[in-house]
């Protein structure tokens, strides 16, 4: 296949990219826009394959390997379970970091490249930086995946002068950098031992650790309630990854598709932080409620329980019914149960609807895709920015397993940690019942003053047993 | 311990202090619950059905007395017309007594109970904040009385409450005045509201306009500025001005509307004159006024205590036993608001209570401990008028940065950026620039892009951003013919983890995709 075809085929695949993230913008258009993508990866790997840069030598390792990667990705698709997605997220990011590292090195110790100068100058940092992210974006993802997944603990952690320490490994990154030019210009810093015959291979190994321990780092600083923005911040790596390798291989569709998939998760990210009114900087520099202020406002008063018995009463004489799902429901699985429920009220001519929080869950839009699973019709979920004014018709809100998301402190405490964050003000409706494990506070680590309201009823334990419940006096 | 419930003596009381299911609350607290026989016949709750909640029926009134260790009951003691004796002296000695006491009005019962050792709590002692509401005897009675009220009006009145257009001619809808927006007022409202009334109410206390608007009655404004909220919620005594003005509007509306209903209170005092003689003779003949205060003397000057009276054309009601009238209803009620006291009592579960005076609530309600009169008890710390005007918030103290700082804070970004690129295009070669410029406008389509997707699709595009970064196995794969075997090594790895990236990706996206469903 001669160049100018490949490049016409890269040109058809770049458009199809495009076509499937715009075909995201609904419904509809969303699973044709899936198949355009899956298309214009097909064309890419095709062209590339036949532009004369593989060797038929190579075709078994890269048959072999997109098989054997093929098969592990398609098992994982399948067996994921819809709660567990945004593990599954991060363990992907870390993948494609993995790869931009890989990549990263082996054009390093490849010889073939004949550029010069300036050229070969911008190469090397290229190459430097190329594997600068992709170790980032690795370290940062696996760290993010085994928060997720809670193999470690999900609560920040946060070292003595973290700032500090921060702005070394940079300075350092900096400065190896610098060594890493002189040396490839002198060709110093060989490792034989390690089969990198090339000069300042040693800087470049050093940095690599440097920017894994980086990533380490900075995603044990993020607390759980942070998580949406680190996933979609490490989202936004994983392509600007992708972009650096396309400039260190002079490959424009790779630069597109990384291009791209960065600005996504860069997207991605400053929504999240909007959602929650925070500062970007601020989140990825860890901890949180770090910002002055007097002390936030203590919550008085007392809870008044309720039962599920009460709770399916309430339901029965409410006519406009609201369900505010957060991380709870996922951790209670309780999707299935909430659409039982959501079916049978609807049945009784009830009108039931879904208030979707922005940051709800641990990832952008996963409390959507856990009630689509459930099979709740995706018309009568709704964004927080469509229901608000509406609480007032609302008689009755139900709050599984959320809390900060709900929090009126947000709006009327100035010293809250959370002051200024859009909350769904479900307390302007008639009365809300919230599902709650115990009066443990959220992620926030801040008091919710919903919960002591007069209109509000607590309904405690395990969301999902508790919902039966109320399934069953309603059926009976 | 053991409860008892008598059957109640005063006469035309027909309620009870405890209903079967209030009782079943009763037993799961510990308790053991006896009920004098026939005691819950007036209000429709028969032996059997206490008897099947688990309560045991006593037929003799004394015993009852004397076996309970808490005697639950509505109104306070008085003589027992059978027996002889007064209800003080039935109650064992250190007995408890749960009942309203009324101890303002009544100091020789105090007394007397006081004599007996006894613990009484006052259900109309109960304070008035937000976390008593659930016991709060008071408001569930009021709320019952302002409801009765009105069917009493339209019992006695000879006309529709909602205007009709029939083909026999017009019915106009009648009017309705409520005097005192407190619960039974709020209740009158409601009720004259929904059978179709042109409702008006008038309150001293400026904060329950909302309140009376929000139950779409008309709120009727007195062009006259006094602050008539007390302690605790109630009212107070108004300035002469006030009242004279207060009154011209009376007047003027009597002449207009069809029915009033009064519930003007003053706590502790007898309730204020605000309905004149003149004013019932200049109502329209057939006009009804209910009088919810004949209690304490009455808002109407006319009103005869427990009597209908018709003067001058008008029906006067005076009934003081309003909840009494809907006897099931209010026994149902207060025996929740006493189910729930009891519940503060005893907050073990064990069916011991622990009269705990650190509680406000408990302490308010408490009139006599031991024999100790505790009443009145300290002034309380909550009341539900607002408080002083919160403090103003922190953040206000800030300085505003000034504008050129804010200028340069949004232009510096910009402004770097650009130098950068300027820079950057000094001493890169025509091949890069190529590749950049390609790159800074792929960045611009992504933004374009990124900024239409549906939020509640967020998470398909996360993965299926993710199954598009693996492109990167292009990367690899002009690499994988290289010489060097650890370079095609390389090469292979990223290809196989890349292609978990593509076909796992894709795939979980055509998944979750496939899911969404309207």
């Amino acid at each position: 296949m001669p160049q100018s075809l490949a490049t016409m085929a890269y040109i058809v695949a770049t458009i199809l990219f495009i076509l499937s993230l715009s075909g995201l913008s609904n419904q509809e258009t969303a699973r044709r826009g899936n198949y355009y993508g899956m298309l214009g990866m097909a064309i890419a790997i095709i062209a590339t394959t036949l532009s004369g840069a593989v060797s038929s030598t190579a075709y078994p390792i890269l048959i072999v390997a997109i098989l054997l990667g093929g098969s592990v990705g398609a098992v994982l698709a399948q067996k994921v379970a819809m709660t567990q997605m945004p593990e599954l997220v991060a363990i992907m990011h870390s993948l494609v970091g993995m790869a931009a590292v890989l990549i990263g090195f082996a054009n390093f110790m490849d010889d073939a490249s004949s550029l010069s100068g300036v050229e070969k100058t911008i190469h090397e940092v290229e190459i430097y930086i190329g594997i600068l992210i992709g170790a980032v974006t690795f370290s940062g993802s696996v760290i993010a995946y085994c928060k997720l997944s809670e193999k470690i603990s999900g609560k920040p952690l946060l070292l003595p002068g973290r700032h500090f320490f921060n702005l070394l490994l940079l300075v350092a990154a900096i400065g190896l950098g610098w060594l890493f030019l002189h040396q490839c210009a002198s060709g110093e810093g060989c490792l034989p031992q390690l089969m990198l015959n090339h000069g300042g291979a040693l800087p470049l190994l050093i940095m690599t650790v440097i920017a894994l321990t980086f990533g380490v780092h900075m995603v044990m600083a993020i607390g759980g309630a942070d998580m949406p923005v680190v996933v979609s911040m490490l989202n936004s790596y994983s392509g600007w990854a992708a972009a650096a390798t396309g400039f260190m291989l002079s490959n424009d569709l790779l630069i597109v598709t990384g291009a791209l998939v960065g600005s996504s998760g860069a997207i991605l990210s400053y929504i999240m932080c909007r959602a929650m009114n925070r500062h970007f900087l601020s989140v990825i520099a860890g901890g949180f409620g770090t910002g002055g202020g007097g002390a936030a406002a203590e919550v008085v008063g007392d809870v008044q329980p309720i039962n599920a018995e009460e709770t399916a009463q309430l339901l029965l004489a409410a006519k406009n019914i609201m369900i505010i799902p957060g991380y709870g429901m996922a951790v209670a699985q309780a999707q299935h149960t909430v659409y039982e429920l959501t079916k049978l009220l609807r049945e009784k001519g009830k009108k039931v609807g879904f208030g979707i929080h922005p940051v709800a869950g641990r990832m952008p839009g996963h409390m959507n895709v856990l009630l689509a699973e459930a099979k709740v019709p995706y018309d009568i979920v709704y964004e927080m920015d469509e229901i608000n004014d509406d609480w007032g018709n609302v008689d009755v809100s139900i709050i599984i397993g959320a809390n900060d998301i709900v929090n009126p402190s947000a709006l009327d405490d100035p010293n809250s940690p959370i002051a200024g964050m859009p909350v769904l003000e479900c307390w302007k409706g008639e009365s809300t019942i919230v599902m709650k494990r115990s009066m443990a506070s959220g992620y926030a680590g801040v008091g919710n003053p919903l919960f002591v309201m007069d209109n509000t009823r607590m309904l405690f334990g395990d969301a999902n047993a508790m919902l039966q419940e109320v399934l069953k006096v309603l059926k009976a | 311990m053991k409860i008892g419930i008598p059957k109640e003596v005063h006469e035309g009381e027909k309620r009870v202090a405890t209903t079967p299911e209030a009782a079943a609350q009763l037993i799961k607290l510990g308790f053991s619950v006896s009920i004098e026989s026939g005691a819950g016949a007036a209000a429709d709750l028969s032996d059997q059905a206490y008897q099947d909640a688990g309560v045991s029926i006593v037929a003799d009134t004394a015993t009852l007395w004397q076996q309970s260790d808490i005697v639950l009951k509505v109104r306070a003691p008085e003589q027992h017309p059978t027996l002889g004796v007064d209800e003080c002296d039935l109650l064992r000695e250190q007995g408890c007594l749960i009942s309203f006491i009324w101890p303002a009005q009544n100091a020789g019962l105090m007394d007397k109970l006081a004599a007996k050792n006894a613990t009484v709590l006052a259900m109309d002692s109960v304070p008035r904040m937000s976390r008593a509401q659930k016991l709060d005897a008071l408001s569930s009675m009021a709320n019952i009385a302002g409801y009765r009220a009105i069917v009493e009006a339209a019992q006695h009145f000879g006309r529709f409450f909602t205007g009709q257009i029939t083909a026999a001619g017009k019915i106009p809808p009648a009017k309705v005045l409520v005097i005192g927006a407190g619960v039974a007022g709020l209740a009158a409202i409601g009720a004259a509201k929904s059978m179709g009334a042109i409702v008006r109410s008038f309150d001293t206390r400026p904060e329950v306009k909302e309140q009376i608007e929000s139950m779409d009655a008309e709120f009727l404004m007195l062009d006259f500025k006094e602050e008539g909220s007390g302690t605790g919620g109630y009212a107070k005594t108004m300035s002469p001005e006030f009242i004279a003005a207060e009154m011209a509007l009376f007047a003027q509306q009597a002449k207009e509307v069809d029915i009033i209903v009064t519930t003007a209170l003053i706590p502790g005092k007898p309730a204020p004159k605000l309905i004149t003689a003149e004013m019932v003779q200049s109502m329209k003949p057939g006009s009804v006024i209910v009088d919810l205060a004949a209690e304490q003397g009455g808002n109407c000057e006319l009103t005869e205590k427990d009597q209908v009276v018709v003067k001058h054309n008008v029906t006067l009601i005076g009934y003081t036993n309003l909840p009494s009238r809907l006897a099931n209803q209010s026994s149902q009620l207060y025996a929740t608001n006493l189910r729930h006291l009891l519940t503060e009592l005893c907050p073990t579960k064990d069916g011991v209570i622990n009269v705990n005076f650190d509680d406000e609530v408990l302490r308010g309600a408490t009139v006599i401990k031991e024999g100790k009169i505790t009443w009145p008890p300290p002034p309380p710390t909550l009341s539900a008028a607002p408080a002083a005007k919160p403090a103003a918030p922190v953040l206000a103290t800030e300085q505003p940065p000034s504008a050129f700082a804010t200028a340069l804070q949004q232009l510096l970004p910009p402004l770097i950026g650009v130098a950068a690129l300027f820079a950057l295009g000094t001493v890169a070669p025509a091949s890069f620039m190529a590749h950049f410029t390609v790159f800074v406008l792929a960045c611009f389509v992504g933004y374009q892009v990124i900024w239409n997707v549906s939020p509640s699709l967020h998470t398909p595009l996360m993965s299926v951003t993710n199954a598009i970064s693996g492109i990167i196995v292009i990367g690899a794969l002009v690499q994988v013919s290289a010489t060097d075997t650890l370079v095609v090594g390389l090469a292979g790895i990223s290809i196989l983890i890349a292609s978990v990236n593509i076909v796992g990706g894709f795939l979980v996206t055509r998944r979750m995709l496939e899911m969404f469903r309207k």
